[in-house]
């Protein structure tokens, strides 16, 4: 590489979410060294630096949006950005807080503030290409170092970081754990979730709960049917698809199929 | 053939309490044993240091799309049908290194291949289905000329010891392929299990090395006939079937079924019935590369016709859909896995009925098939 060849810039940015995707950077351990050595990182509120503005290679982005405020703001790190890189459930698919668009937010407001004229929310919480192209979506609650890494490596070498869109049953039995669905009938997700979390939850008996999103070709209408013979409620059956991850067009197609 | 008429060949009776010198006698020779133990609600193959650690009293009930343990009196530790796997992940891992890349300071690249190392392991209770789908493996992997080393390394190092079915489950149809309930010689150690223990046979000469170490006793002649009986009763105890023959030419025949469709409405195209399909052999590999791009690991991991990336190839996807998918599967495993194999692909365990998130039972389906279009 040429001495003068600038070393890409990159951008993390946070908008509503907990903060739980940028850890995926934080948790790299003696990958963060290299990753600061490979790229300056310009905007990192979480770590310390602070340059919201700046002009970057790569932006991340985790969180969804939910003022005028975010509007704007995403417009600009779009502008900003060569690559627009989304992490985590917020920003690619509306997150826990999208839990308010099926309900009348509005009347929560006065409820639980004391001064509600202060807020200034959007009437849906959304993911982020709802207002901006988005190059690359990382899912998940949270993104994982492994799914971090992999796309930074990807984009630094030039070519499309691979996407992980098969369900999560594949990567369940490549983990040889027990089926928990046909072996203790919990309602279990992974058969229309997109893999990428190594089957973290069926290796520890419980069923997924979908925060990866839709994998593709899912069939959800099948699966529902299926969690009705497990005995699952109409609304026991709306929530398993309005969670994490409800802003999603199958998730939310199938989810309203339970709303009374 | 596994029920075809292989004469008894016992060479005598273990008892229960001396099942531990079966186990001594592999460790001695080198093996790792595992066998079958309870775990997370099914009968996995797992280490086994003693007879103690089987899985004894316990039976199972299996339907589509459901498996369920439960705890009965009997004495016996192989009064179960078969679980998730038996010995297909042992072989043909689901996830592996093949070879490792390292980047030098000027660019070039070494290529190192990852040796295969586990030591030689000796899997106690497969089932004859799985000795059947076991020689359909061998004859995929090891191709003459064109062997896979790290199947081939871990093949030469098994020692199988086959314990005949007994409890088929409401899945089977072992019986109707041709592959069980019995086995035949492609194992190590053949047993029969009678409430007071077992009855041994030798099926080949490492085998016989075991045997002549085993503090074995006469087998009676009534411990003879309570073994055909039961032997029988596991043959005609199998409720499912599968159509015999070739059935090639009919369900190609059969390419615009409408049958496709319905079972498509049900399929949830996940990979569980690959999965747990023990002849199955489907895999991709991926490279993961370190983050400062010096060094990657070149991986094989288990793949799936049901995935949108098995048919992706240059900018198109082959079978976008779960028709095209589900219809690959089946003219492949039963129609011409004969052309390629000489075989169906089919051994009769039923695990991708169990298996199978939303019940779909692949015999259904095929008696669907053959039926006349569009009724």
């Amino acid at each position: 590489m040429h001495e003068t060849t600038a070393k890409p810039k990159v951008a993390v940015h946070k908008f509503s979410s907990c903060d739980g995707c940028q850890l995926a950077f934080l948790d790299m351990g003696e990958d963060l060294l290299t990753l600061s050595a490979m790229v300056d990182i310009v905007h990192f509120a979480e770590a310390g630096m602070l340059d919201a503005d700046a002009t970057v290679d790569v932006a991340f982005v985790e969180g969804s949006l939910n003022t005028r405020h975010d509007l704007k703001r995403i417009q600009a790190i779009r502008r900003n950005s060569r690559f627009l890189v989304t992490i985590g459930a917020c920003a690619t698919a509306g997150g826990l807080q999208a839990l308010r668009n099926f309900t009348d937010a509005d009347a929560w407001h006065s409820a639980v503030y004391a001064t509600p004229e202060y807020l200034d929310s959007l009437a849906t919480a959304s993911p982020i290409k709802s207002a901006v192209h988005v190059d690359l979506e990382l899912w998940g609650c949270p993104v994982n170092t492994r799914q971090v890494t992999g796309a930074v490596r990807a984009l630094l070498s030039g070519v499309t970081p691979a996407v992980e869109q098969d369900k999560v049953c594949m990567e369940c039995k490549r983990q040889q754990a027990v089926c928990v669905m046909v072996a203790k009938g919990t309602p279990c997700m992974g058969p229309v979730t997109r893999t990428g979390c190594g089957a973290l939850c069926p290796r520890f008996e419980r069923g997924c709960y979908a925060c990866y999103g839709p994998a593709e070709n899912p069939n959800t209408d099948s699966l529902s049917h299926w969690f009705e013979g497990l005995g699952l409620l109409p609304e026991q059956l709306r929530e398993q698809y309005h969670g994490i991850t409800s802003q999603t067009e199958p998730f939310t197609a199938a989810g309203n199929r339970y709303r009374k | 053939m596994a029920t075809g008429g292989a004469s008894p060949g016992w060479r005598g009776f273990l008892p229960r309490e001396a099942f531990d010198t079966l186990l001594r006698a592999l460790e001695a020779a080198g093996y790792e044993c595992i066998g079958p133990r309870v775990e997370d609600g099914a009968i996995l193959y797992r280490g086994l240091s003693a007879g103690s650690d089987l899985p004894q009293g316990v039976e199972e009930a299996q339907a589509p799309g459901h498996y369920r343990l439960q705890h009965t009196d009997t004495p016996r530790c192989f009064a179960w049908a078969v679980g998730p796997q038996a010995i297909k992940p042992h072989l043909f891992t689901p996830r592996e290194a093949l070879w490792e890349t390292e980047r030098d300071a000027d660019g070039r690249l070494t290529f190192r291949p990852v040796e295969p190392g586990p030591r030689p392991l000796a899997i106690i209770g497969v089932r004859a289905c799985d000795l059947a789908a076991l020689a359909l493996q061998d004859q995929h992997f090891l191709r003459a000329g064109n062997a896979d080393p790290y199947y081939a390394h871990r093949r030469e190092g098994l020692f199988l010891v086959a314990v005949n079915c007994t409890h088929p489950a409401a899945t089977c149809f072992c019986v109707s392929t041709g592959d069980g309930p019995q086995a035949g010689d492609d194992c190590d150690l053949a047993l029969d299990e009678l409430d007071e223990g077992y009855a041994v046979r030798a099926a080949s000469s490492k085998g016989e090395t075991i045997v002549q170490q085993l503090p074995l006793q006469a087998l009676t002649e009534a411990q003879q006939a309570q073994i055909g009986r039961e032997r029988e009763a596991a043959r005609s105890a199998q409720q499912r079937t599968m159509p015999a023959g070739n059935l090639r030419d009919h369900l190609f025949n059969a390419w615009e079924h409408p049958r496709w469709a319905q079972v498509a409405e049900r399929c949830l195209s996940c990979g569980n019935c690959t999965s747990v399909c023990p002849t199955c052999f489907c895999h991709q590999q991926v490279d993961v590369p370190t983050l400062d791009g010096g060094n990657a690991t070149h991986y094989r991991e288990w793949d799936s016709c049901f995935t949108q990336n098995h048919s992706y190839i240059h900018g198109i996807t082959l079978r976008p859909d779960t028709r095209s998918r589900y219809r690959q599967w089946l003219t492949h495993k039963l129609g011409s896995w004969h052309d390629q194999y000489g075989r169906s692909g089919c051994v009769g365990c039923g695990r991708c009925i169990t298996w199978c998130p939303v019940g779909i039972d692949i015999t259904e389906e095929v008696s669907a098939l053959l039926a006349e279009a569009g009724k």
